[in-house]
């Protein structure tokens, strides 16, 4: 199934919640409200025509200009062939942007979803700073819960993938090497 | 005088009965076991942090990030070509198909992708397959290495390094290679390197032979693998897992196989487990699929080794991949490395260099199922589960 035809079911069903659509590109995605999204991607997991089983990835991007992170989900369609010997058909590839906020990044969590999104939501929030509410795997905050960070340490500041992200000049007494002292964006 | 201290100890036992004595001995007690970081079994640095009781781990919590180098972050200081190097430094067993997905997403991405000459396809597939034969032979060695058999690990090691000094004689490099790169490769084929890979598929062949006779069909390696970390099929496909992770699951699914692979012309299989010794899905099944999966990439360079035939003299366009500008749009794209599906997200600016670089490594999104599988399982499985999952964790961390 074509993504623009996705798309069509999405709008039928969700109306409003499904923002905007791109096709024009290299990566065919629907825009969702953060709001909408568990129910969308329950949907889109579920639903007979669908049946996108696949979480593939989570890519987290950082609009500084626009003053929004966008989380795109690359899903795809996994579906056995007629007999067993079959290969399995890749079908249904579509992409799902979520915008937030820049000020306030909150997504809700799809874990329970597609039990994948499990660390891809644990990463993304780690070095993006999106948080996911109702990640299965949270800790409390200065702000609130938040999903557990995976890759830096737990007490690590900040979140090294935002454009404006200043590299620590100390960590636990260890110094930073002297070329990375900027403390504006590398851009 | 010894006789004197003994009896004037008082006997603890003296109200118990031996049914009561025996359970007081066998008593065991929840413990907390950090296995890793530099644990051997963990093939790099991955710390698993056991809960125990006695020989049973009740509950195997993964830790990662210790080879974090953020290599995300430098994707969007750099160019992509000069990227190439980053991505070899991630998964660095399969070196080329890490170089091989970068390149060809954005190829994707800028449409320089209709201009690749045929040659360059084709020595693509070449190397990737090759890699992927010397990727499975590192994983087909250690994990016996794990499972306490040493004898395979020397044996993989001895036809690698063949392998090793085909690369070598191509680019000079024997590990990190960066010699699939944007728009093609680096330089032609060496002389007489069709000849000598062809000699060394003939070699090598009958090798897999005597490493299921070595190892596969073992009695005490059957015994430490088969039923122990059963993964169904719609647990793998719930977690993400790819590669062969996924087909020891029972899921007939590559990625070379479907359409727009460039592996259409090729005749191959797909190994798939089939609970041969045990269950679908256990560990078993996830090596076999491997070892089977190193005669199928024989069979693939065979076919792409005759088709070079006549293509000499084709260029490849690396150069012009060194002054590519990205348009202001994205792309997210994957192909099938040897431990699963490796992706890059890659998004332009109308500059030449990125705006967001993105890798989905297929070890880290194996590697998130072991929290499920670990459950009540032996402390001695956590090895063999681990292994059978075969992580690099220069790709986990990125």
């Amino acid at each position: 199934m074509a993504p623009e035809e996705i798309a069509e079911i999405l709008k039928e069903t969700f109306g409003a919640s499904i923002t905007d659509t791109e096709f024009e590109t290299a990566h065919p995605r629907v825009v969702v409200t953060a709001d909408a999204w568990p129910e969308v991607a329950a949907f889109l997991r579920d639903d007979e025509r669908l049946q996108l089983n696949f979480l593939r990835s989570i890519s987290a991007v950082d609009y500084l200009e626009d003053d929004k992170f966008a989380a795109v989900y690359d899903l795809a369609s996994y579906r056995p062939g007629k007999t067993d010997s079959d290969a399995w058909a890749l079908t249904n590839a579509v992409a799902v942007q979520v915008w937030t906020d820049r000020s306030d990044p909150h997504i809700p969590s799809v874990a329970h979803v597609w039990r994948a999104a499990d660390w891809h939501e644990r990463e993304a929030y780690d070095l993006m700073g999106v948080i996911f509410d109702n990640h299965p795997d949270s800790v409390e905050g200065l702000n609130g819960f938040h999903p557990r960070r995976i890759l830096c340490p737990d007490d690590w500041e900040g979140h090294p993938l935002q454009k404006d992200y200043a590299f620590p000049m100390e960590y636990h007494g260890i110094p930073a090497v002297t070329e990375l002292n900027q403390t504006r964006p590398i851009h | 005088m010894a006789d004197v201290i003994l009896e004037s100890q008082p006997d603890i036992n003296a109200d118990l009965s031996s049914d009561q004595i025996q359970q007081q001995d066998l008593q065991t007690e929840e413990m907390l076991v950090n296995m890793g970081p530099q644990h051997p079994a963990t093939h790099g640095v991955l710390r698993v942090v056991l809960r125990t009781d006695g020989e049973m781990v009740l509950e195997a919590v993964p830790h990662i990030g210790y080879l974090h180098r953020c290599a995300e972050k430098i994707g969007e200081t750099v160019a992509p070509y000069q990227y190439i190097p980053y991505t070899d430094r991630m998964d660095y067993l399969a070196g080329m198909n890490n170089n091989l997905a970068f390149a060809q997403a954005v190829e994707k991405l800028t449409g320089l992708e209709a201009e690749i000459t045929e040659r360059t396809k084709l020595i693509r597939i070449v190397f990737a397959e090759l890699n992927r034969i010397a990727s499975h032979l590192v994983s087909f060695g250690t994990y016996g290495l794990d499972l306490g058999a040493f004898t395979p690990f020397l044996y993989a090691f001895r036809e690698r390094e063949y392998i090793l000094d085909l690369f070598e004689s191509a680019c000079g490099a024997r590990l990190t290679y960066s010699y699939i790169t944007v728009g093609g490769v680096t330089d032609d084929l060496p002389e007489r390197f069709v000849d000598i890979t062809r000699e060394f598929l003939d070699y090598f062949e009958p090798k897999v032979h005597e490493y299921n006779l070595l190892l596969s069909h073992n009695h005490i390696f059957i015994k430490r693998t088969a039923n122990v970390g059963v993964i169904t099929a719609q647990e793998a496909l719930d977690y993400g897992l790819s590669g062969p992770v996924l087909r020891g699951s029972g899921v007939n699914f590559d990625l070379r196989k479907q359409p727009g692979s460039g592996y259409e012309d090729f005749d191959f299989n797909v190994p798939v487990g089939q609970g041969e010794k045990g269950k679908v899905g256990d560990c078993w099944d996830r090596y076999i699929v491997r070892v089977s999966e190193m005669l199928e990439s024989v069979k693939i360079i065979r076919q792409a080794l005759d088709k070079l035939d006549g293509t000499e003299g084709q260029e490849t366009l690396h150069k012009k991949g060194k002054t590519l500008k990205l348009p202001a749009d994205e792309i997210y794209y994957e192909i099938e490395n040897p431990r699963g599906q490796l992706g890059f997200f890659v998004r332009g600016n109308g500059s030449a260099i990125p705006d967001r670089v993105k890798a989905r490594g297929p070890s880290f999104c194996n590697l998130c199922v072991t929290e499920k599988v670990c459950q009540d399982v032996l402390l001695g499985d956590v090895a063999a589960i681990i292994g059978s999952i075969d992580v690099v964790m220069g790709e986990v961390d990125r």
